[in-house]
C-alpha cells in the first residue's frame, strides 16, 4: 500500500540552484535538532540549517576560495557531506579543485589543487563525485576519470592523498558508498562515469576493484550501494539495479522521459517498489535526496529555482 | 567549464539575431534588396573563416557583456546601425529564445540538432548567394568534425556551461507568453506529455531479471506524465530533417517550409499575428539604414523591470557582481566609434573577471580586419 507524499513548506535559498548532477545533499543533526541543506549556484555554495520545528532559519554562503586567492571565478562542481565516525566534513569539488570544511562550513580545512593546463585544451578540467567510505576515506573523482583517494584523520587538517585509482576513461559523474550501515558487505564504494561504466571497489591501505559493469552508451550521473546493490540513474531516464560484485543485473526501471540528475535511497527502508509520483511543475529537478533514513520527507531543487521544494508522508 | 561552448553559442545566438532583423527589415521596408544586403553581410561576417578558427579554438565563454559586443559588432557590419537601447532589447530576445531551447532540449546532443536548424534557416536567407552557402556549408562541415565525436556527457557540460550563463534569466516575452510556453513569473513551461526522446523508453515500467538474465516478472506504475514513443532520430548531415521534438502549438504553423524546420525549436514570427506582436514587442525600433540617431524608440525596458520587481526576476545573470548587464534605458549612443572604447575596457583591470588575458579582444580584432 503506497504512502502519499505531501507538498511542505520550501525553504528559500540565497540564490538559485544551477543545473548540476545531483545538486542537493542533506546532514541530519540529530543532537541538534536540525538539517543542514547544500545547493550549489555557480561558484557558490548556499548552506542553510533549519531546526525540525520549522522555527529556525540560517544561512551561509561559501565561495569555491582556492588556497591563498581571495576571489575565484572557479564554477562548483558538487557540494557534498561526508559522514565519518569522528567527524564530517563539507566537500566542495570544482575547475580548480577540492576543498573540505568544517561541516557548518567555518572552517577549511583542507585545499587539493587539480592540475590544470597552462592553455586551455579540447578536455574540461573538474573534480566531480565525493562520497566518504568507511572510518576514514574521502574518495573524489575527476574530469580524466581517476578517483583520488584522501585519508581522512579523526580530527585536524592533516588529510593526505593516500592513493590515485586509474580505471575509468572518462569524466567521473557521481561516487557512493555502502550506506546500508551493514558491515558485512564486502563492496563499500562504486564510482560512475560520462560513458556509463561502473566500477565496484572495496576499500583499505589499496582499494581493490571488484568489478567493472560497463554502460550502454549512456552517461550514469547518479549512483548508489545499498546492501551490495548498486542503483544507477542514466541519461537515458533508466535506473538499473545491479548486484555490485558480480555485475548481475537485477532489474531495470523506465523511470524518467529526460536525463535523470539524481537519485537516492533511504537506506532503512528496503522497498524496491514503486511507491509514489510527483511532478514538480515547470521545474528541472537537479537535486533529489531523502531527509532522513526512513524516508519520511524527501526534498528537491530544480534550475534557476531559489528554494528547496520538501515532501513528507501524510 | 566546458572548452567547446562558445561556437555553439555564437551560432545561435547569431542566428535568433539575423533571423529576428530579417522580419523586422522586411515587416518596416518594403526595399527587398536592401535588406538582404544587410543579411548577406551580417551572414558573410559570421561565416568567416579566420572568425570561426577563431571560435572553434578551446577557450572559456565569453561573459554577457562580452557576448553582447561581438554580436552588435556583427550586426553593424552591415549598412544597418542599431541604437544601444534596440540592441539591448534584440540581446534580451535573443538569448531568451535560445536559453527557451537549450533549457527545453530533450537530450544534451541535440543541442547541435538545435545549432543545425539555425544554419539551415541562415542558408535559406541567403540562398541566391552561392558563395555565402558554400561558406555556411563549410562551417558545418567544421561543426560536424568538432561536434559530433563528443559524448552526451561532454554535451551536457555543454549544456550546463550555457545554463549557468543564462541563469535567473527570465526576462518575459510575449511572444512566449502568448503562446504559454513561458509563465508569467519567467519560467518556461515544461510538458510531461509527447513524444520521448529518441533513444529513451517510455516511462512506467519496471522488469525484474534473473541471474542468467532472463526477465521473470514486469510491473508498471503510472509515470506521472502522458508520454508515447520516440520519433526518429534527427539528422546530423550537412542538410536533412532534424526533428527537434520541441512542439509549438499548431495552430501557430503557416505553410512556409522554412517553418516546418523551425517550428520546433524557435518562435515563429512568420505567422502574421506574430509578426504584428513582434512589432509591437519591439515597440518603435528603429532600424536604421543609415548612420542616424534613433528618434522613436520607446523604452519598455523600464517599465519591464517595475513589474517583474518583487518576483525576484534580475534582468541578468547575477551569479558574480561583475557580470551584471548594463541595460541602460538612457539614450547612449552606440556609434561604431564605441565599440572600440568598449573593447578597450576589457583592459581595465577588475571590471571583468576573465582570468589572464582578455577574452574577445582576438575576436574583435580580428572582426575589425574584415
Amino acid at each position: 500500500m503506497s504512502k502519499m507524499y505531501h507538498k511542505e513548506k520550501s525553504i528559500q535559498l540565497k540564490s538559485s540552484a544551477s543545473a548540476l548532477y545531483n545538486n542537493l545533499s542533506v546532514l541530519r543533526i540529530a543532537p541538534r535538532c536540525i538539517t543542514y541543506f547544500t545547493v550549489v549556484h555557480a561558484n557558490v555554495v548556499n548552506m542553510v540549517s533549519a531546526s525540525w520545528d520549522g522555527l529556525n532559519y540560517s544561512h551561509r554562503q561559501l565561495q569555491s576560495k582556492e588556497g591563498n586567492v581571495a576571489t575565484s571565478s572557479s564554477l562548483i562542481m558538487q557540494a557534498a557531506w561526508c559522514v565519518l565516525p569522528s567527524r564530517d566534513l563539507l566537500v566542495l569539488t570544482s575547475q580548480k579543485g577540492i576543498q573540505m570544511y568544517e561541516s557548518d562550513g567555518s572552517i577549511m580545512v583542507y585545499w587539493h589543487a587539480l592540475d590544470t593546463p597552462e592553455t586551455p585544451t579540447a578536455k574540461a578540467v573538474f573534480a566531480r563525485g565525493i562520497a566518504a567510505v568507511r572510518e576514514k576515506y574521502i574518495c573524489v573523482g575527476v574530469s580524466s576519470g581517476s578517483v583520488l583517494v584522501f585519508d581522512v584523520p579523526s580530527k585536524g587538517s592533516n588529510i593526505t592523498l593516500s592513493e590515485v585509482l586509474e580505471e575509468h576513461k572518462e569524466a567521473i559523474t557521481d561516487m557512493a558508498s555502502e550506506c546500508s550501515g551493514n558491515l558485512e558487505c564486502i563492496a563499500d564504494l562504486v564510482s560512475a562515469d560520462d560513458s556509463g561504466l561502473l566500477c565496484v571497489w572495496k576499500s583499505g591501505e589499496d582499494f581493490q576493484l571488484l568489478n567493472k559493469i560497463p554502460g550502454f552508451d549512456t552517461s550514469c550521473s547518479s549512483v548508489k550501494l545499498w546492501k551490495g546493490t548498486v542503483i544507477a540513474g542514466y541519461g537515458t531516464g533508466q535506473i538499473r539495479l545491479y548486484e555490485g560484485v558480480t555485475g548481475i543485473l537485477l532489474a531495470e526501471v523506465n523511470a524518467h522521459a529526460r536525463w535523470i540528475y539524481s537519485l537516492d535511497i533511504a537506506p532503512f527502508t528496503g522497498l524496491i517498489e514503486h511507491m509514489y509520483n510527483e511532478c514538480v511543475t515547470d521545474t528541472q529537478i537537479c537535486g533529489a535526496r531523502f531527509c532522513d533514513g526512513d524516508g519520511y520527507a524527501f526534498a528537491v531543487t530544480g534550475y534557476d529555482l531559489s528554494e528547496i521544494i520538501r515532501y513528507t508522508q501524510a | 567549464m566546458s572548452q567547446r561552448t562558445l561556437p555553439l553559442l555564437i551560432i545561435n545566438l547569431g542566428g535568433e539575431m539575423i533571423y529576428i532583423l530579417d522580419q523586422r527589415l522586411r515587416a518596416q521596408d518594403d526595399n527587398d534588396d536592401k535588406t538582404q544586403r544587410v543579411m548577406n553581410d551580417i551572414v558573410a561576417t559570421m561565416f568567416n573563416k579566420a572568425f570561426l578558427e577563431e571560435l572553434l579554438q578551446p577557450q572559456d565563454l565569453y561573459s554577457h557583456r562580452a557576448l553582447r559586443t561581438v554580436l552588435t559588432r556583427l550586426a553593424h557590419t552591415s549598412i544597418m546601425r542599431l541604437n544601444q537601447a534596440s540592441m539591448d532589447k534584440l540581446y534580451d530576445l535573443m538569448t531568451m529564445a535560445f536559453k527557451y531551447q537549450i533549457v527545453l532540449c530533450p537530450r544534451p546532443q541535440d543541442l547541435l540538432l538545435i545549432t543545425f536548424n539555425h544554419t539551415d534557416t541562415i542558408k535559406e536567407l541567403v540562398k541566391d548567394n552561392p558563395s555565402l552557402v558554400n561558406q555556411i556549408n563549410e562551417a558545418q562541415r567544421q561543426l560536424i568534425e568538432v561536434y559530433t565525436p563528443l559524448s552526451d556527457g561532454d554535451f551536457e557540460l555543454i549544456r550546463h556551461t550555457l545554463l549557468v550563463l543564462f541563469q535567473d534569466m527570465q526576462i518575459r516575452v510575449s511572444i512566449f507568453l502568448k503562446e504559454k510556453i513561458q509563465n508569467p513569473n519567467g519560467h518556461f513551461v515544461l510538458q510531461t506529455s509527447g513524444p520521448v526522446p529518441y533513444g529513451f523508453e517510455v516511462p512506467g515500467l519496471i522488469r525484474y531479471f534473473n541471474a542468467k538474465g532472463q526477465e521473470v516478472r514486469r510491473t508498471r506504475f503510472p509515470s506521472g506524465g502522458n508520454y508515447t514513443s520516440a520519433l526518429r532520430q534527427g539528422s546530423f548531415d550537412l542538410s536533412g530533417d532534424r526533428v527537434t521534438i520541441l512542439e509549438m502549438d499548431p495552430s501557430t504553423t503557416s505553410n512556409s517550409t522554412r517553418k516546418q524546420k523551425q517550428a520546433d525549436t524557435t518562435p515563429n514570427p512568420l505567422a502574421k499575428e506574430e509578426l504584428n506582436l513582434l512589432a509591437k514587442l519591439m515597440g518603435g525600433m528603429e532600424v536604421q539604414k543609415i548612420l542616424n540617431v534613433d528618434t522613436g524608440f520607446k523604452v519598455n525596458l523600464l517599465a519591464l523591470d517595475q513589474e517583474e520587481e518583487g518576483i525576484g526576476i534580475s534582468e541578468g545573470t547575477a551569479h558574480e557582481s561583475s557580470r551584471v548587464i548594463n541595460i541602460q534605458a538612457t539614450q547612449d549612443q552606440l556609434a561604431s566609434t564605441e565599440l572600440a572604447r568598449i573593447a578597450g575596457e576589457f583592459d581595465e583591470g577588475g571590471s571583468l573577471t576573465e582570468g589572464p588575458g582578455n577574452k574577445g579582444d582576438d575576436l574583435l580584432a580580428m572582426m575589425d580586419e574584415l
